[in-house]
């Protein structure tokens, strides 16, 4: 019986040209459904365990994807719009933590998100070296953030400008890095976390500069007891310091500080139900729950990955067929190998024995190959969510 | 019970109407050098079949080595063939993925009863320093020479210690001179192992080499 088996071995090994080929073609028919079925099932774990972390979501009137995907993974958080004020309205009606989020900035391609001390309690981010940001300038960077961009406490991170052409967006800010949170398998991982003035000054809502009574007479270009008009020249702060923090401010109504979303981890299963319910009915916002939210985006997915797995069946059938054909056009080949086999005495099992063997062998090695992709892929892609972003 | 190397008696064995062969009787004394000479498709290769076991003759007796082996069961009859017949080929059918070592072992994989590791590598090591195969056991057949090539399969056929080695023309791909040398190896291994040879061939230069010689007349009966 081994020595079937052990021939087998041995032809493979002497042609190992195309035995890769075949366990090649074999391996990547196998890899590709089960590298999706893999992956789907970590997105899907990954996108479950945060919006299961996250009870209710308050958002502008809209898509209910972006408003959740914008809250959960700060992805384009431009499209949802609250007011800062909605925060402490909200707050006062909703027994339980409501925690802002303003998702529109970001630094160095990353997401750079705006929120209070709160957000890191409700998500139990711990602070891997360094401290929270107290003040405005300070960030504290995500574990993979901070790995990728090599900076660590004390490093400056520079915010991105993203409308390049607009002399009224000003210009990047230069920030503190103040601490850098513990690995936490998450959104968090990858964004940048900064208070909410940072942002509101990044949008152009807030500023600093000298004192006016101070400023050179030359920059002055007008003004009354209520205001000055003063010139261009004289360049707003582009670093928030100890030194000048407290010369940062806003002009406008505060109804026009933006948010992105407000998360809310009511005190109760009912405070939320009630909650929910009242802001819904009245209508000007909508307050979600990113479960049912995702798990409707699942379905979309799911949907894709059931087209794929089809694709793969077909596929694979005709991986084994083509391989089928290869087995049996080499038989032809080997007809002479065999016979001289059947006339020194081996008997028919043999010879099935001897192809059985080199098939399950070739199989085998597929198989191999294709947990080796399957999880290089998987190890490769790392954070699945991150196209969230 | 016969004491003959082989001994064919009244054997007769037909395919299909278009060939038949009669051999009223034969015998191969141990030990004893037969050639078999006759024109193509007298069926001589056909004999070498029947007696190999391979073919089942319709009628006759077929004994080799005291045993019947035209009423053995088929595994019994391969069994019997793989343990104790040689088979040496015109065409060597060496398997083109094996080194000659494993070549020159593979009858061990086909018996049920092999020995042990270290006895076979032991015979096979001897059978390659009889043959001058010792500087050539790691290459394969596209590596070897025809005359290397012969002399490995003259091994195969003969590592198990066969009884009766069956030859079909297996000088028919080699020049004179590697021709008259295969030969000679075949009698000296086989007188090493006291093991018959019967032997098919073309070649009649090599017909002084055997100790006696079979014109296989037409497809009727044997004359010696």
């Amino acid at each position: 019986m081994r020595s079937a088996w052990g021939l087998a071995w041995l032809r493979i090994r002497r042609h190992p040209v195309s035995t890769a080929i075949l366990v090649l073609c074999l391996g990547l028919t196998i890899a590709l459904p089960w590298t999706g079925r893999v992956l789907v099932a970590d997105y899907r774990t990954e996108l479950l365990i945060r919006a299961a972390d996250t009870p209710l979501v308050l958002g502008e009137r809209g898509d209910r994807f972006d408003v959740v995907l914008s809250a959960l993974y700060f992805r384009n958080g431009r499209t949802s719009f609250i007011p800062f004020p909605a925060t402490d309205r909200f707050g006062a009606e909703a027994p339980g933590v409501v925690v802002p989020i303003s998702a529109r900035a970001a630094a160095q391609g990353a997401p750079l998100v705006g929120t209070t001390l709160e957000y890191f309690e409700q998500r139990g981010l711990r602070i891997s070296t360094g401290d929270f940001p107290v003040y405005a300038g300070e960030v504290v960077l995500g574990a993979t953030l901070a790995h990728t961009l090599e900076l660590g406490v004390g490093d400056s991170l520079f915010s991105d400008v993203t409308e390049l052409y607009d002399l009224a967006v000003p210009p990047a800010l230069k920030m503190r890095v103040c601490g850098v949170l513990a690995p936490s398998d998450g959104a968090d991982d990858g964004a940048a976390f900064v208070d909410l003035t940072t942002c509101w000054v990044l949008e152009g809502f807030a500023h600093g500069h000298d004192d006016p009574a101070e400023i050179d007479p030359e920059y002055v270009l007008g003004g009354d007891e209520t205001g000055l008009v003063i010139s261009d020249a004289l360049l707003a702060y582009q670093e928030i310091t100890f030194e000048n923090l407290a010369d940062f401010h806003d002009h406008g109504d505060p109804e026009r500080l933006p948010l992105t979303a407000l998360l809310y981890w009511p005190a109760s299963e009912k405070d939320g139900t009630l909650v929910r319910t009242r802001v819904n009915q009245r209508g000007n916002y909508q307050m979600l729950r990113p479960v049912e939210v995702v798990d409707e985006l699942l379905a979309y997915v799911l949907r894709v990955k059931q087209l794929m797995d089809g694709l793969s069946w077909v596929l694979g059938t005709v991986t084994l067929a083509l391989g089928a054909l290869v087995y049996a056009l080499s038989s032809r080949l080997r007809d002479a190998e065999f016979r001289t086999l059947r006339r020194m005495g081996c008997p028919p099992s043999f010879v099935m024995r001897l192809v059985v063997g080199e098939v399950l062998a070739v199989f085998l090695c597929a198989v191999i190959f294709a947990a080796v992709t399957t999880y290089t892929v998987r190890a490769a892609l790392g954070d699945l969510t991150g196209w969230l972003r | 019970m016969s004491q003959a190397a082989l001994h064919v008696r009244d054997l007769c064995f037909s395919h299909g109407n278009s060939f038949s062969l009669s051999v009223p009787s034969l015998t191969v004394e141990p030990a004893e050098r037969v050639a078999l000479i006759g024109p193509s498709g007298c069926g001589k290769t056909t004999l070498l079949h029947l007696i190999a076991g391979i073919l089942t003759p319709q009628f006759g007796e077929i004994e080799v080595l005291g045993q019947r082996v035209d009423g053995l069961a088929d595994s019994a009859r391969r069994s019997f063939r793989a343990r104790r017949i040689g088979l040496v080929f015109q065409e060597f059918e060496l398997l083109d993925y094996l080194t000659a070592d494993e070549n020159l072992a593979l009858p061990f994989r086909l018996i049920s009863q092999a020995p042990n590791q270290e006895e076979m590598s032991g015979r096979v090591q001897n059978i390659a320093s009889r043959l001058g195969l010792q500087g050539l056991l790691g290459r394969r057949p596209a590596q070897l020479s025809q005359g290397e090539k012969q002399r490995v399969a003259l091994g195969r056929a003969l590592v198990t210690g066969p009884g009766l080695v069956l030859g079909d023309e297996p000088t028919g791909n080699l020049d004179p001179d590697n021709a008259r040398r295969a030969i000679n190896l075949l009698h000296e291994q086989a007188a090493a192992e006291r093991a018959a040879v019967l032997v098919v061939t073309h070649d009649y230069s090599l017909l002084d080499r055997f100790d006696r010689i079979i014109e296989f007349d037409g497809l009727r009966e044997v004359s010696e």
